[in-house]
């Protein structure tokens, strides 16, 4: 089933984050999409996530499609200019990807190449209304298209953003650009969340909280103190030092996390980032 | 104000291999508050130039060296500014290239500063960038605050979402451009500015190199009572 048919069906919907391969032996990336065949609705494939340079997204959801896998093709606005945007988006809906999540994206100077020249010709926000244009038929220029797109837009939310006012009102405005449905920032306040959820459900969008692995309190660390947007609470780090086996543990923790959010949210979004074999056990906890 | 650096010292040398005479030109402006191209860097830049070998064959600050006639007279008056294997311009690329058209085709002019940006002055010694000089001021609706500038990414719709407890996720030590602008609305009561979707940046009117003529040039001179 599509991911749009699954996400009107109201049945809960379990997302996970696919991260291509640096090169282009893919047989690594393919045998972990297999893994989660028929057991998620769709695959995120990252967009040079972290502004690290990876395999295109654009490739990667193509591959996955042929795998029989339904792909989120990820976009943010870093890498390329309108109309680099909106060839590759009409390229992608060429090619059969019919999800799309438009996104930022980290600046060029959390990555890999640092010498290289952030894009950004558009914003989040601009992204979700320029792809809107595309399914309604034409580009950006108001010029009329030789077949459009029909994308399921996606857009990204952090409900716990400090201060929260500003996010609200792009939040708002990434709606009313045409997002239909919303994958938000890791999430470690459930009750902060089920706030934010019951603000949200005001909207006629679809919501999927974003549960991040914590593969060991020394990850809980460093997100702490390097990515930002991110805050792991202390309780969770010191039940990540306490256990025997920490990897495990980030899995119960996940777990957990799942099952409170099968009680009150559309979905779920599971980040393992590169520990794709644990989104299965985190979906049988 | 035009922000400046001092290149290296070495690479200003490796710059000028091959010529025994310089010519040094400071600028009395942004570069002399920049502390990088006033009377005493070039004469600093002197002492330098000439502990490798060099000739230094005269030194001049002109008032401003971004402006062409500036340069020119200094040309027409001294000599040696002229007659020397290069000169090195202690001023921003503005002033570099103003020197270049001066000097023609056969001597070479080369920088001594990397320009860096249009800058805010907060006291003497601490510039910040204000403006991108874009061509299509925005500060209208940001409360006086540019989001092209003072954002990393430029954005125009509101924070980005590594913004953690209101600092920016490239430079932790600064606070959020989006977060400063949406304080600064909600304060004059204007956050239906920011509630707007801004429209993707019109970047054709930035196309460069830019050019603005107040003045036509000067055409022949009528001859008054003919014909």
């Amino acid at each position: 089933m599509s991911l749009k048919r699954e996400l009107e069906s109201g049945a809960f919907v379990i997302t996970a984050e696919i991260c291509p391969p640096r090169g282009t032996d893919t047989s690594q990336f393919l045998e972990k999409a297999r893994l989660l065949k028929g057991r998620i609705a769709a695959a995120n494939v990252t967009d040079n996530q972290r502004a690290v340079m990876r395999l295109s997204s654009l490739a990667c959801s193509k591959l996955l499609l042929d795998e029989g896998i339904e792909p989120v093709f990820q976009v943010t606005c870093r890498d390329r200019n309108r109309l680099a945007l909106q060839s590759d988006i009409m390229g992608a809906w060429a090619l059969g990807i019919k999800n799309i999540l438009a996104l930022t994206g980290d600046h060029v100077s959390a990555g890999d190449h640092c010498s290289a020249k952030a894009v950004f010709d558009l914003d989040s926000v601009q992204l979700v209304q320029l792809i809107n244009t595309l399914n309604k038929g034409t580009n950006m220029n108001n010029a009329p298209l030789r077949g459009s797109t029909g994308f399921l837009i996606g857009a990204v939310v952090a409900p716990e953003a400090d201060p929260w006012e500003p996010e609200e009102i792009k939040f708002e405005k990434k709606i009313a650009a045409g997002a239909s449905f919303f994958q938000t920032q890791a999430l470690f306040d459930m009750e902060g969340f089920k706030r934010f959820f019951e603000y949200a459900e005001r909207f006629n969008v679809k919501v999927l909280g974003g549960l991040l692995l914590l593969k060991s309190a020394k990850m809980a660390h460093y997100l702490n103190e390097k990515v930002a947007g991110v805050t792991v609470p202390q309780a969770l780090i010191d039940e990540l030092e306490a256990a025997p086996d920490q990897l495990e543990k980030g899995i119960e923790i996940a777990g957990r996390q799942l099952k409170e959010l099968k009680k009150f949210c559309h979905g779920a979004h599971i980040m393992a980032i590169g520990n794709e074999e644990s989104v299965l056990r985190i979906i049988d906890k | 104000m035009i922000i400046t650096k001092k290149k290296d010292i070495n690479d200003i040398a490796a710059s000028l291999e091959g010529k025994k005479t310089v010519y040094l030109l400071g600028c009395s402006s942004c570069a002399e508050q920049c502390a990088t191209g006033g009377e005493k860097e070039v004469r600093e830049m002197k002492g330098s130039l000439e502990e490798r070998g060099f000739t230094v064959t005269g030194t001049a600050c002109l008032p401003e060296t971004c402006y062409r006639q500036y340069v020119l007279r200094q040309y027409r008056h001294c000599p040696e500014t002229g007659s020397a294997d290069a000169v090195l311009v202690l001023a921003c690329g503005a002033g570099v290239s103003a020197t270049a058209e001066a000097a023609g085709q056969t001597q070479p002019v080369l920088p001594a500063l990397d320009s860096m940006f249009l800058a805010t002055v907060e006291r003497q010694g601490r510039f910040f960038e204000g403006c991108s000089l874009c061509s299509e001021c925005v500060l209208a609706s940001t409360g006086g605050i540019c989001p092209h500038t003072e954002c990393p990414k430029g954005l125009l719709n509101g924070p980005c979402g590594g913004v953690a407890h209101g600092l920016c996720e490239v430079d932790m030590e600064k606070e959020c451009a989006w977060v400063r602008i949406y304080a600064r609305l909600k304060a004059q009561g204007r956050l239906h500015l920011m509630k707007k979707i801004a429209p993707a940046k019109d970047h054709s009117s930035g196309t460069r190199p830019r050019k603005v003529l107040l003045r036509n040039p000067a055409g022949p001179v009528a001859i008054v009572g003919k014909g």
